[in-house]
């Protein structure tokens, strides 16, 4: 039960524990599903009364359901500027959650694998995010809790063109799957081009994640579908799902070519990388991402670095701006940041702890150990 | 901004190059992209989609061309909003626009028709009951305001009926 929105925060995000199929490549896995409600405007037509009984309606339905209770709701009106950006960063609202005056809401269920958005674009963004390679059960959570809205609330469904979205984008199923994927190996063996472009070329979008605008940080990247209209739900995760197959083989392939090819070279790319996170005074939210992605490669390779994959995924995290500064509980200029990030990586990683695998050796790429 | 291949179209294709372990931002018109290998006529969509929607209008600006006059009964929206800003106002919209939408559909997803999960209830049947609830409750307060206990004692059975069976274990329906 989240009884407050310190507690929120404060918690590790499951879907950044690194357990899961394939974690060593797959951080996590996503699905949202668009929903609007029937006779009421969308968000940006609407007036702020009907927007707000919007929210009502939808907290009124939440309530009501079994399936979310012990979560969270927060109205957009009492959040400030830092909440927000927590919970931008967290991915559990978009940057334009606060851009107007228009009332939104938030609902997140207890351990934070799902979520509702409410009068974003669309009245209702139903979300659920697993850790690693775990698509159809973040449909099914998703499903579950779109089932039990559905209860008591009335969606615009039309039988031509199934589910009404606000863009048309997103018309027909309102499905956006995506998959969180760390490719460094591609990276560094300069095959990302290729990659892309293939991706690219069976109508999947691949995004960086957490940067500015289109930034790639990390070598993290995000593919999704593109298509809501015309195939089933079923059809876009699977075809998501073998994509995803494909990139974590071509991945874990280019992993093992250089761990064979020059295990000098890139065993000293990923040391060197922890060497100057556990030793750096001054660190750029850019800079750590890059060399936590090569620590990453290292824990995943079955280096023995006294880390585990979540606990790499979680300083991915609590190294972003508004976490870190609601760990030291200060506002801070970019420059303080930098130095208090340097700060909270160099404990994290001088923290002796029990050594964990997350992964054989000289890597076949079977499953990592879950915890 | 031009593409910066050809320096000449608009680019309307952006991409996250990564090339010698540098990441590249590429803005390409749709013709470079395509002739790089990169072309993939769903990739882009909010650009196309918005240069798309103008250039439907732009064809018969005329004050007489059906298309551009055509409005939302139920939000007020035209299709000539529609086509600055891509997001519709209200579900009947998709109605109301319906002729011109065809294509739009074709275009960005292949397809005009949606063959993914349905819902059972009808469109058409009333307001959700959660929303049939908080009508009635409001119903109810007024008419007691007004001492219209008839009506009060009404309104009530219909609440009662209406009640929303939550210990209902959710079915197997999201498998
Ligand atoms: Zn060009
Ligand atoms: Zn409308």
């Amino acid at each position: 039960m989240i009884r407050s929105f310190d507690e929120l925060v404060q918690r590790p995000v499951t879907w950044l524990s690194g357990e899961g199929e394939h974690a060593e490549v797959v951080l996590s896995s996503r699905i949202r599903l668009a929903r609007n409600l029937s006779r009421h405007r969308y968000p940006a037509r609407a007036e702020v009364d009907e927007a707000r009984a919007v929210v009502d309606l939808v907290k009124t339905a939440v309530e009501k359901s079994p399936l979310v209770q012990g979560g969270a709701f927060f109205e957009s009106t009492e959040l400030g500027e830092i909440e927000r950006d927590l919970l931008v960063e967290r991915h559990l609202i978009s940057p334009e959650f606060m851009r107007d005056e228009t009332p939104r809401g938030l609902y997140v269920d207890d351990d934070e694998a799902a979520s509702l958005m409410i009068n974003e674009e669309d009245h209702l963004r139903i979300q659920a995010v697993r850790s690693g390679l775990d698509i159809k059960q973040a449909l099914d959570r998703a499903r579950g809790l779109e089932t039990q809205l559905a209860e008591g609330l009335s969606f615009d469904f039309d039988s031509r063109l199934g589910f009404l979205t606000a863009c048309p984008t997103n018309v027909g199923t309102g499905l956006r799957v995506s998959v969180l994927i760390h490719l460094p190996g591609l990276v560094l063996i300069k095959e990302m081009d290729t990659v892309l472009s293939q991706v690219n070329k069976i109508g999947l979008a691949v995004r960086g994640f957490y940067g500015e605008g289109s930034d790639v940080l990390g070598n993290l990247f995000q593919v999704s579908n593109q298509t809501t209209l015309g195939r089933s739900e079923e059809d876009l995760v699977d075809s998501l799902e073998k994509v995803t197959r494909q990139l974590l083989a071509y991945e874990s392939n280019a992993r093992r070519r250089l761990f064979t090819d020059a295990p000098d070279h890139i065993r000293d790319k990923i040391w060197r990388a922890f060497g100057i996170l556990a030793n750096a005074r001054v660190l750029s939210s850019q800079e750590v991402m890059n060399l936590l992605s090569a620590v990453r490669l290292g824990v995943a390779m079955g280096e023995s670095m006294g880390l585990d994959l979540g606990q790499i995924n979680q300083l991915m995290l609590s190294t972003q701006p508004a976490h870190l500064q609601h760990h030291f509980g200060k506002t801070m200029t970019p420059e303080e940041r930098d130095v208090a990030r340097a700060e909270l990586v160099r404990k994290q990683l001088t923290k002796r702890r029990p050594i964990r695998r997350a992964g054989p050796r000289k890597s076949d790429h079977s499953e990592p150990d879950s915890e | 901004m031009k593409c910066e291949n050809c320096g000449e179209r608009e680019a309307s294709v952006h991409f996250t190059q990564i090339r010698n372990n540098r990441k590249n931002e590429m803005h390409l018109c749709k013709e470079c992209a395509k002739s790089k290998g990169f072309h993939n006529p769903l990739d882009d969509v909010p650009f196309p989609l918005a240069e798309f929607l103008t250039s439907m209008v732009k064809h018969g600006t005329a004050p007489s061309d059906p298309i551009a006059r055509l409005v939302c009964s139920e939000c007020g929206m035209r299709f000539i909003d529609f086509s600055r800003i891509g997001r519709f106002g209200c579900g009947q919209c998709y109605t109301a626009f319906r002729a011109p939408l065809e294509d739009l559909f074709r275009k960005i997803h292949g397809a005009t028709r949606h063959c993914g999960r349905t819902i059972h209830r009808p469109p058409q049947s009333g307001p959700g009951l959660i929303e049939e609830e908080v009508r009635l409750k409001d119903e109810l307060k007024k008419a007691i305001e007004r001492e219209d206990f008839e009506l009060a004692a009404d309104l009530r059975d219909r609440l009662k009926s209406l009640t929303i069976d939550t210990s209902a274990p959710s079915t197997g329906e999201t498998a």
